[in-house]
């Protein structure tokens, strides 16, 4: 056979194998997650916050790191849309015209997204220090925040740039103001690419245990104030997997369990925006 | 009278709007700045007593008598990294051009998800399928293999476990640059009688080899500040590892281990804000690199 049709095929093969490698590795992390982690995912696990002798393997739940942690990822990404959408829309609209400026901002963003959560974490300590605030929700939330606007500016700014020059250049020449042709005509535009953006902010934020590390504290009560500490669910599979008693550390694969279901909830959820929402838009 | 109200009430929603916007972007801008001078305020108490230098290549580690040297852990975070982006590269690679070049509808239709939730894990859980799964695999098969005898805690099972976390990542860099390749350009060669592998290797490839490159800068980055998931795998040793078998101590994982003492010993504090500082100004390097070659090589217009 021909040295080039051997050289094809092979590649073929290889190329075949290293698909399969990441989709098998996906179903081995899944696999094994639930595996370990939902036999001993029971309704006082969900429902209860640890009791007495709890890290003895003793009564209790996770119920403090549940709430914890969607307290925490709510309140950032609340935040974040508050920084993250203006703007993003400020970038596309306002001084969209400015094509420099506007490169600079994605430049910059770009580089705050591929900073490590670790050091947002430690930045965060320095400035809990710095005001002399203790470890607590509110602290947590300010790290998370600024860790995911720039995930979420870049996810946006995305999708609006795809929005049709022509449609800007008619909504502000029928008169609107360039707030109403931002929030009116380019972010009614694109929803579910808005909505996806936002919803992938909400898991980094879930799922992130090094910028918190620093900041949030760690406590088996639940949080009633922005200033008490609190638990978070990675922070709870990461400390009761250090330990050397087996039923602690089966606790920590059914709160794993429960921060994959959630992940889960959250990628069908913006595969279900993006479905949906996709109808409601002009088509040039 | 009543449109004129109407009117100014409407401008002036457009100018509340407006300066709310420029503020945002006058914080987020500042944020950076923010970040670099926070930490080197921080770790300026230790670098006014010990040269920087000094601390960078000394692998004495002994924060209790105030010696606190780097080396160490740099090594750790270059061998994690390295050898994480070794496994990762082909992969990407030959996974990248499968999706792009080769595989039919319904592979796409698959892959894209799993990609996505493969991206969107938290690192603790890849942390925990690495304790699961990678260390007693590498402790079991792949030490003995080697005729090792090791605990499976080690550079290795970091790298495994992080390329598989900056495999999304980088594929995904890949794939949109595949995709923006004009089809004339493949179609020419295909044309001129080269087998489609050939066509790969020869002509997209070479088209968009700094785009390439970025894209495992980026991921490199990426590699070097992951914290949590290689610090559950990865041994904590503190010395200067060898091979990729030996345990290791990467920088996140020095930061993130020690927090909870570093107030209570004198410019522990300060040595854990260098190393993030050091982090800081490593990862913004490459990323910087990365970013600077894809604009200037104009991949994207």
């Amino acid at each position: 056979m021909d040295l080039r049709k051997i050289e094809e095929i092979f590649f073929r093969i290889l190329m075949f194998c290293s698909t399969v490698i990441i989709a098998v590795s996906l179903i081995i992390i899944i696999f094994s997650t639930f595996y370990k982690g939902l036999p001993h995912l029971t309704w006082e696990m969900i429902s209860k916050t640890p009791k007495g002798g709890f890290y003895f393997g003793k009564e209790g739940g996770i119920l403090n790191a549940i709430v914890g942690s969607l307290y925490l990822s709510f309140g950032a990404t609340i935040l974040a849309i508050l920084f993250g959408l203006p703007l993003a829309l400020f970038l596309n609209v306002h001084i969209a015209h400015r094509r420099k400026l506007v490169n600079v901002v994605r430049f910059v963003m770009d580089l705050l997204w591929g900073v490590p959560s670790i050091v947002y974490g430690a930045f965060g300590f320095t400035i809990m220090v710095f005001f002399g605030i203790r470890a607590s929700l509110l602290a947590g939330i300010i790290t998370v925040t600024l860790f995911i606007i720039p995930i979420m500016v870049r996810g946006i700014d995305e999708v609006l740039q795809s929005v049709p020059r022509g449609l800007h250049e008619s909504s502000l020449s029928l008169g609107s103001t360039r707030a109403e042709t931002a929030y009116k005509v380019f972010l009614k535009q694109s929803v579910p690419g808005v909505v996806t953006a936002i919803l992938l902010s909400f898991g980094r934020a879930i799922g992130d245990a090094a910028s918190i590390l620093f900041t949030t504290g760690y406590t088996d009560h639940i949080p009633t104030s922005l200033s008490q500490p609190t638990a978070t669910l990675p922070l709870a599979i990461f400390f009761q997997l250090s330990s050397p008693i087996p039923q602690v550390r089966d606790r920590a694969y059914a709160a794993a369990a429960v921060l994959f279901i959630i992940i889960l909830i959250i990628s069908i959820l913006s595969r279900f925006f993006s479905k949906r929402y996709q109808k409601n838009k002009i088509n040039f | 009278m009543r449109l004129r109200n109407f009117n100014i009430g409407r401008h002036l929603r457009d100018r509340l709007h407006y300066s709310w916007m420029l503020l945002v972007l006058a914080i987020t801008m500042i944020v950076p700045v923010a970040l670099l001078s926070g930490l080197i305020y921080k770790s300026s108490f230790l670098l006014s007593e010990q040269s920087f230098f000094q601390i960078l290549f000394s692998n004495q580690w002994k924060p209790l008598s105030g010696k606190f040297g780097f080396y160490p852990f740099i090594i750790s975070s270059l061998w994690v990294s390295v050898v994480s982006l070794l496994i990762a590269v082909p992969i990407c690679l030959l996974t990248a051009i499968h999706l792009t070049q080769y595989a039919k509808r319904w592979v796409l239709n698959l892959m894209h998800p799993v990609i996505d939730l493969l991206a969107g894990i938290p690192s603790v859980i890849f942390g925990m399928w690495g304790i699961l799964v990678i260390v007693p695999v590498i402790s079991n098969y792949i030490g003995p293999l080697f005729g090792k005898n090791i605990s499976g805690y080690s550079i290795l099972a970091g790298a495994i476990v992080l390329s598989i976390m900056i495999i999304p990542f980088i594929l995904n860099i890949l794939i949109e640059l595949f995709r923006h390749i004009p089809t004339e350009l493949k179609e020419t060669s295909l044309s001129l009688g080269a087998t489609q592998w050939q066509t790969v290797k020869f002509v997209l490839v070479k088209k968009i080899f700094p785009g390439i490159v970025s894209a495992f800068g980026l991921g490199m980055s990426r590699a070097f500040g992951e914290t949590i998931a290689v610090l559950m795998v990865v041994g904590n040793v503190v010395h200067v590892p060898k091979g990729i078998f030996q345990p290791g101590y990467p920088l996140p994982a020095l930061i993130a281990n020690n927090y909870g003492e570093m107030l209570s010993i004198p410019l522990y504090d300060s040595a854990l804000m260098l190393a993030a500082l050091i982090l800081f100004v490593i990862v913004l390097f490459f990323n910087f690199l990365s970013r600077l070659i894809i604009v200037k090589s104009n991949i994207h217009n």
